[in-house]
């Protein structure tokens, strides 16, 4: 690996820390009812609103469809991924160091393949939210409807319209990744670009 | 139109009047027509959804009460209790808010406001209170400007008609209340023929820049005049404050005659620094008494009642200086400090002139002892010697002054129905324009204040006959918004207001609108009777007494079913609204309660007494529309006749087995 890249590398992982102190995703709800907006943002360890009451307010709300509460504490992915963040921005450090350009493609294969898996199991939570209601007590039933934001964009739920975002710590963890390919380009090996350019 | 004086042919006026026509008519005949200008309609227009820029507060004079304004529009945002019941908030009636009204006569479901006063820093309104007075029994009221909410009430002992109050002292040290009756002091039975022995005024100052805390400093005994309104000095003048008085004749019957003989009566002036000096060195009296001190508890939101037994009250003679009469024509009403804070304009009102003191010529006729005579160890200094102009041919029955900040004043005049403006310094008049019909007072945001926001002066009209849809025998009163940034006044708007108001204040929106409190904090509700869970709700009896506490959340009660209450008992419900969601109220209200509903903000705790008659089974239901299932937010008590067997008992609801299980349902 080049120096540049290992630098690189190194900012990555700095910069994949980061999602333990930055929200990831942040979920904004705007009603009639609500025109200055209701949210929340989710983080690696938490789920919480972006006012103080906010996940009351939405979980009040969630009640008159069915929906269940959302309880940060009753979802286990919020108490391990933080350990998959230091895990991941610490093997990040040890790949700079390292400096083995190997190491660099396994690491971005891992970090890759989290981000996906990542992104699968907050939609995965998302459709359990939206589409397992409690239709005995639901009070207001509407055939067919479901409450499902999307994982990026907007959607009208009801009166609700739902959009969904990468917060700061999401933009973050992508810049990672491109800083880690970015990497990974640069420290391609001089020596075989010179024999391939002869061949 | 017909002459505005054919509009106010009542009896006293009619020979003042009909002079009016020889030098006022001409001003006032002017056809409606052209009184407004083709853009009068964007300058009021505020598109929906677009905010004021002033807010304006209107008192409700015999409404007992505040509205609120947005200037320019003219629409009306709330209308906050503060003297009279408010069934549609609950203010009043229920157990929180009811020991507000106490006073030492008890409790006194009404009053008439007359004056709204902004607190200042330095002169200048800072948005943190609002003060008005109870003109019928005398009290000051605090108004927190970041709720809109009544917050303390204090009683002016010695007082009878607290009118010339609550105007400020430029840094709130003081708001002050002046009688304008004079009474007894102490009130005693005495015979009112006894008048000039027995009675006296009194000038109440009471400190006002610690929430919660009001009192009375001191008391200044006056003789037995009326004393009709007041303001600070400010600048050179700050230390000192002016009092108009009238019926210095001291007239005990027909004042509208006895007490307008004299040509000149006396606008007092008071050196307040120099009276605390006095009241710092003992040279007051204390005089038992018993009034009362109410407050809002900040924790709970619960009102309390304290009674206070005792008031310093000074004697000017035993505080050499402390007060002077300036002679004023001619039954002074208004007393208007401009910004500078060297002038004192008086509002005469069967004055032919605007008089206009100076205060450093008053300053100067006191180091040389330039009085007229000398009553009750008050020297009266001489009319000339302290008289900086006097406004000639201003127009009828001036009233009250207000300041734009850039060298002008403008004056109401009752009689001839008009607003003129005049320049300070020079005493010219420059402009007139008519008001629909007979105006009071009127105000420019921080008119009286060290710094104006000069841009409109709103009239406020007693008399409105041809200028709304007719109403039956009883109109609307109005205010009247006035253009007054160009050469010439210019008629903007008309909009009608609650009750009658008398004085106004406004400041700009910006210095207010975002501390605004959107809820109460559940967590640090202090209420003994607050309740943050579904799983708290209870009913218990002492006695014949039963406390039922309950929550209030969209869309239900919880409990929501109640048994075991008799016939006889006397039954507290403590609604908690455990929402944390601004603009989320609910309220409650039972089927033949003798009692208003329950309005409650979000996090907040309120009791309604209810001493059921009869057995049977009644609702209750939530009284503001919350949420979509607002009409399914209800429930039932039964009432049972007295000594039944039916146990007492409240639904759990299951969100409540859920909490009390330590399930799913924790939280709210």
């Amino acid at each position: 690996m080049t120096r540049p890249s290992r630098v690189l590398v190194a900012l990555s992982s700095v910069l994949l820390l980061g999602l333990l102190v930055t929200p990831l995703w942040s979920i904004h709800l705007v009603a009639p009812q609500y025109p200055e907006g209701i949210g929340m943002r989710i983080h690696a360890n938490t789920v919480e609103g972006v006012e103080e009451h906010d996940i009351d307010k939405i979980n009040n709300l969630n009640h008159y469809i069915g929906m269940k509460r959302i309880e940060p504490a009753a979802i286990p992915e919020l108490k391990y991924m933080p350990w998959i963040v230091v895990a991941l921005g610490a093997a990040g450090i040890a790949t700079g160091l390292a400096g083995r350009r190997r190491l660099l493609i396994g690491w971005l294969t891992v970090f890759g393949a989290l981000g996906v898996l990542g992104l699968y199991d907050f939609w995965r939570w998302m459709h359990d939210y939206g589409h397992n209601l409690d239709l005995e007590h639901a009070i207001i039933v509407v055939p067919g409807m479901s409450y499902q934001p999307p994982l990026i964009g907007s959607k009208q739920l009801l009166n609700f319209t739902a959009t969904s975002w990468p917060a700061l710590g999401g933009w973050l963890a992508a810049v990672a990744f491109v800083l880690g390919i970015a990497a990974l380009l640069l420290s391609a090996p001089k020596s075989r670009m010179t024999r391939e350019v002869p061949a | 139109m017909q002459p505005i004086t054919r509009k106010i042919a009542g009896g006293a006026f009619v020979a003042a009047a009909a002079i009016g026509t020889l030098y006022a008519c001409a001003t006032t005949n002017k056809p409606q027509s052209t009184l407004t200008t083709g853009d009068a309609a964007t300058k009021v227009y505020v598109a929906p959804g677009s905010y004021d820029e002033f807010y304006a507060f209107l008192s409700g004079g015999y409404s007992g009460q505040i509205s609120v304004y947005g200037l320019p529009s003219g629409r009306l945002l709330k209308i906050v209790p503060v003297f009279s019941q408010f069934p549609e908030e609950g203010y009043g009636y229920n157990e929180d808010t009811k020991p507000l009204l106490e006073t030492s006569y008890g409790f006194v479901p009404w009053d008439d406001t007359h004056h709204a006063e902004l607190s200042q820093t330095n002169g200048v309104p800072d948005g943190r209170w609002l003060f008005i007075n109870a003109n019928n029994t005398p009290r000051i009221a605090r108004i927190d400007l970041d709720k809109f909410e009544t917050s303390e009430i204090i009683e002016i002992p010695n007082a009878a008609g607290g009118h010339a109050s609550p105007f400020t002292t430029p840094n709130t040290k003081y708001v002050v209340s002046a009688t304008r009756f004079s009474v007894p002091v102490p009130n005693t039975d005495v015979p009112i023929e006894s008048y000039k022995q027995n009675f006296r005024g009194t000038l109440s100052f009471v400190t006002a820049d610690q929430p919660g805390k009001m009192d009375i400093a001191f008391q200044i005994l006056m003789p037995g005049y009326n004393y009709d309104l007041g303001h600070a000095g400010k600048g050179p003048s700050e230390g000192w404050f002016f009092f108009t008085s009238y019926n210095t004749e001291q007239a005990n019957t027909k004042l509208e005659e006895n007490a307008s003989k004299n040509d000149k009566d006396f606008i007092a002036a008071v050196n307040y620094k120099l009276a605390e000096q006095c009241v710092a060195q003992g040279k007051t009296k204390t005089l038992p008494s018993s009034y009362l001190h109410n407050y809002v508890d900040a924790g709970s939101r619960l009102a309390k009642s304290e009674t206070r037994t005792s008031v310093r009250v000074l004697d000017p003679k035993d505080c050499d200086g402390v007060v002077y009469y300036l002679p004023t024509p001619k039954s002074p009403h208004g007393v208007d400090v401009d910004p500078t804070g060297q002038y004192i304009v008086a509002g005469g009102k069967l004055a032919t002139v605007i008089p206009v003191h100076s205060f450093d010529k008053m300053q100067k006729a006191i180091a040389a002892k330039d009085f007229e005579t000398t009553i009750s160890g008050i020297p009266v200094l001489k009319y000339q010697s302290v008289m900086a102009g006097e406004v000639q041919k201003p127009g009828l029955g001036p009233l009250h002054t207000e300041f734009d900040g850039k060298g002008y004043a403008y004056t109401s005049f009752f009689i001839s129905s008009e607003v003129v403006k005049w320049k300070l310094g020079t005493w010219e008049v420059v402009d007139r324009i008519p008001t629909y019909y007979s105006i009071g007072h009127l105000m420019i945001p921080g008119g009286d204040s060290k710094q104006p926001w000069g841009k409109y002066v709103l009239a406020m009209n007693k008399i409105t006959k041809d200028r709304y849809l007719p109403t039956g025998a009883e109109l609307a009163q109005s205010a009247q918004l006035i253009d007054i940034t160009g050469d010439k006044m210019k008629m903007l708007l008309d909009f009608p207001t609650v009750g009658e108001p008398h004085y106004a204040q406004a400041l700009p929106a910006s210095l207010i609108k975002d501390k605004q409190l959107k809820y109460h904090k559940l967590t640090e509700s202090t209420n003994p009777n607050r309740i943050s869970s579904e799983a708290e709700g209870s009913i218990k009896r002492s006695g014949k007494r039963v406390d039922i506490k309950m929550i209030a959340i969209r869309s239900h009660f919880a409990p929501d079913n109640l048994e075991g209450v008799q016939v006889g008992d006397t039954v507290y419900f403590h609604v908690t609204n455990i929402e944390q969601d601004w603009d989320i109220l609910h309220g409650f209200a039972v089927l033949g309660a003798n009692t208003s509903e329950l309005i409650l903000q979000p996090g907040e705790t309120r009791t309604m007494k209810w001493i059921p008659t009869r057995p049977g089974v009644f609702p209750f239901y939530c009284t503001d529309f919350c949420s979509a299932l607002h009409q399914e937010m209800q429930g039932y008590i039964r009432v049972s006749p007295q000594g039944s067997t039916v146990a007492l008992k409240a639904n759990t609801s299951p969100k409540a087995k859920a909490q009390m299980a330590g399930g799913n349902g924790g939280g709210r």
